[in-house]
């Protein structure tokens, strides 16, 4: 890659820029900062796009009766059962059953605590979900054709 | 409590963090030789091992080798430690920034609030350089950001702590003693034999250019198996391996290259740099696959139009390579 050659485009990356490594002009190799590469934003907005996709798909299991509001707050902290058995400490079978809407509803203020605080939100904001997933992961950016 | 301690930005964490722990210590490098000697580049992709429900596929040899190997081949003495109690933990890294040193960290990137939102992930082998702490907050030499950052205390500890693939179990290290002098040409020596070993000579068709291979093969499958949304899913994740935060670009192809041309100075041999054109070139290569994986994955080209051609990309990137590695390793005997 030409020192030219570095992406100056959007990135998801706050206003970060991050180091990519080109070739000068009398052929040696420099570090230059990258503001973003749209191929980059592509696959990483890609994988939001798929977490955002299974929330969308709790929800209306949760609505259906058919999930626990857990199932919501797991999916949106990219967590599954067994993941979120090793950050609680609570058995993976007992992560699953509390996934069911009847015996989350019966939950100790003990156990439901511990989840909201692992997700750092209060044990209302557990029992609730939004209408709409509230995933927050990078503004929009200007549709650009350049590809 | 401040250590004055150098930041510099780079591109990959682990050898960032490496590099920028030696400067410290009075042996001034850059990144690229310490990625060169520490033997980081690599290939593999195992089907069967799953990362997010996506196929392992991997560019950089594993989390903790360049650490490890780059000490061990200049001959300084480091100390690793893992905890089990948090508390003991943050107590053994406060006594020894007390003390004065740098210390290296393995983190996951989900906790850290000064990660781009868009970037935090479940992913476990991050490294960082924890450089003083104020009031509750830790200050953070983290080589990919242009600056140091602060990381409140209980952030610190949930990423020291982070559950899943590649757990860091509060993993520390640094450096405990210099050596008196260093062999940089056969340090330099060694870490080129690893890498000609590992992409060349491996002993399961998993890794080195065989793993390449191994891709653009079970690739062209992926549309028929898997079905469309997957498919794409699964490209997605292989340009995310190849281009995210911390390659420098081409799947640190462009690192390797930079080292290479290092590398001809230090054991004074001129064919070095026209193999660090030949790697620059290849990972040109890689950036020409990403690209067209990309359009696939917005849909601007159609699956059956394109993914013949991403799989003869990936084909030539593995002939390249094994032209690079045998001529390196016939350069390095």
């Amino acid at each position: 890659m030409k020192k030219e050659d570095v992406p100056q485009e959007f990135g998801l990356n706050d206003g970060q820029k991050e180091v990519n490594y080109a070739v000068d002009s009398s052929g040696h190799y420099t570090l230059e900062q990258s503001a973003g590469w749209e191929v980059k934003t592509i696959a990483l907005r890609q994988a939001w796009e798929a977490i955002v996709d299974q929330l969308v798909l709790e929800l209306a299991a949760i609505k259906a009766g058919r999930k626990s509001p857990l199932a919501y707050h797991m999916v949106k902290n990219q967590m599954d059962p067994t993941l979120l058995s090793q950050y609680s400490g609570v058995a993976c079978w007992r992560v699953k059953r509390h996934l069911k809407p009847k015996v989350f509803a019966r939950l100790k203020p003990a156990a439901l605590t511990l989840y909201a605080d692992l997700f750092g939100v209060s044990v209302e904001q557990l029992r609730d979900v939004p209408e709409q997933p509230d995933l927050e992961f990078a503004e929009e950016d200007v549709e650009t054709d350049s590809l | 409590m401040k250590i004055d301690f150098p930041h510099r930005q780079f591109a990959h964490c682990e050898s960032g963090v490496t590099a920028n722990l030696l400067n410290y210590h009075g042996f001034p490098c850059s990144e690229a030789l310490v990625f060169g000697i520490g033997g980081g580049l690599f290939f593999g992709h195992v089907p069967f091992f799953k990362i997010n429900f996506l196929p392992l596929t991997t560019f950089r040899v594993g989390p903790g080798g360049i650490f490890s190997k780059a000490t061990k081949r200049l001959g300084i003495e480091v100390v690793k430690e893992k905890f089990r109690d948090p508390v003991a933990a943050e107590k053994k890294l406060d006594h020894l920034l007390q003390s004065g040193r740098p210390v290296g960290a393995q983190t996951g990137v989900f906790w850290l609030p000064f990660f781009p939102p868009a970037y935090r992930f479940h992913f476990n082998g991050h490294n960082l350089v924890v450089i003083g702490k104020e009031g509750d907050d830790y200050l953070i030499s983290d080589p990919i950001f242009e600056e140091t950052v602060r990381c409140p205390s209980e952030d610190l500890r949930k990423a020291r702590f982070a559950k899943g693939a590649l757990a860091p179990k509060g993993k520390i290290y640094y450096i405990e003693k210099m050596p008196e002098h260093f062999d940089l040409p056969s340090a330099v020596i060694a870490g080129i034999r690893e890498v000609c070993r590992g992409m060349l000579k491996t002993p399961v068709p998993l890794a080195g250019v065989r793993g390449i291979r191994l891709l653009a093969r079970r690739m062209t499958r992926w549309p028929d198996k898997l079905g469309e949304k997957k498919t794409l899913l699964y490209l997605g994740h292989v340009i995310r391996m190849q281009e995210e935060i911390g390659t420098g670009g081409g799947g640190f192809r462009f690192l390797y290259a930079a080292f290479l041309q290092e590398a001809a100075g230090i054991l004074e041999n001129d064919r070095l740099l026209e193999l660090s054109e030949h790697c620059t070139q290849i990972g040109d290569l890689w950036r020409d696959f990403a690209l067209l994986a990309s359009r696939v994955c917005k849909k601007r080209v159609t699956i059956e139009d394109s993914f013949e051609e991403l799989a003869q990309l990936l084909n030539r990137c593995a002939d390249e390579e094994e032209i690079l590695f045998n001529a390196l390793a016939t350069e390095i005997k």
